[in-house]
């Protein structure tokens, strides 16, 4: 059964509010050498196996998974 | 005047803004719901409310756009129908690519609830013109992604065509980063399409419409009626 992995990014540039957060945090923590913390989402995706997989999920990134105007996509698939 | 309020699961501001409708505004105001195909042609003023559709998942608006309402919303756009995202609302008509841009999370990551000032940065379109150009308003504001960005490209085009409605501001109408309550890029509060037929906006106008809730600043853009 095919499985994509995706992962969903915030654009280069794009201010992460959340990764900023967390940068002050890992610092406060000890963990001084952080330069930058950028949060994103991970989902996986189970497919059935009829089909193109990776057309399927470019299609899905297109469509609901990612938003084109803040965000940026990639994915693995294993057959 | 007919005056349709959109209800989607998880909306929680479409009763604020039926009543303000109804109520404070005298118009015929009706709930239009989510799965519903609807020929909206006969309505003077649609408002796609604000609230967690859908709970907000994957990013907020993000599956309200697929409803079956939003084919006729889309449609009834087209056709120069008059169109109000609040909130919620403003986010799902920038998912749906009916505005330019998106919301994202606050710069400060707190959900903000509070009165805000914004100022009327464009008087000459059908939802603000009752407001004097510049004029100061007090409305409330509800929101954990608030933060409007766009490209380089996009905002160019929104300054320049005036597509950028409303701004956060002092209670003297100065731009501030101080008054800016979410980090919006440009201090933008409320946008328009090229057309300035459906404006969206993060504060609650439906909220500031009778002086015993505070303000009465939002009843005036509400009232399109011509």
């Amino acid at each position: 059964m095919p499985k994509a992995k995706v992962y969903i990014t915030l654009k280069p540039g794009l201010l992460d509010a959340q990764g900023r957060v967390l940068e002050d945090a890992l610092h406060q923590l000890g963990f001084e050498r952080v330069q930058q913390v950028r949060v994103g989402k991970y989902l996986e995706i189970d497919l059935a196996p009829n089909g193109d997989p990776r057309e399927q999920v470019e299609a899905m990134c297109q469509k609901l998974l990612a938003n084109p105007v803040i965000e940026q996509y990639r994915y693995e698939v294993e057959e | 005047m007919k005056a349709g309020v959109i209800v989607f699961p998880g909306s929680n501001c479409d009763r604020d803004a039926y009543y303000a409708l109804r109520d404070v505004l005298g118009y015929e105001a009706e709930y239009l719901w989510h799965a519903d195909a609807r020929d909206l042609s006969d309505y003077g003023l649609v408002i796609v409310p604000g609230g967690f559709s859908y709970g907000d998942y994957l990013r907020p608006g993000a599956i309200a756009r697929f409803a079956r309402i939003m084919d006729s919303l889309r449609e009834y756009a087209a056709r120069g129908g008059l169109v109000l995202g609040i909130c919620n609302g403003f986010q799902i008509l920038c998912e749906a690519g009916l505005l330019p841009g998106a919301l994202t999370r606050n710069i400060t990551l707190k959900f903000r609830c509070m009165p805000v000032y914004v100022r009327v940065e464009n008087a000459d379109t059908p939802f603000t013109r009752r407001y004097r150009q510049g004029e100061v308003l007090q409305l409330p504001i509800a929101h954990g992604d608030g933060r409007y960005v766009c490209d380089e490209v996009t905002l160019a085009q929104l300054r320049a065509n005036g597509q950028i409605i409303l701004r956060y501001c002092s209670p003297t109408g100065e731009l501030s980063e101080a008054w800016n309550p979410n980090g919006s890029m440009d201090f933008i509060a409320g946008v328009a399409n090229a057309q300035f037929n459906v404006l969206g906006m993060m504060p609650h106008p439906e909220r500031a419409c009778e002086l015993l809730l505070g303000s009465e600043d939002g009843k005036r853009l509400l009232a399109v009626a011509p």
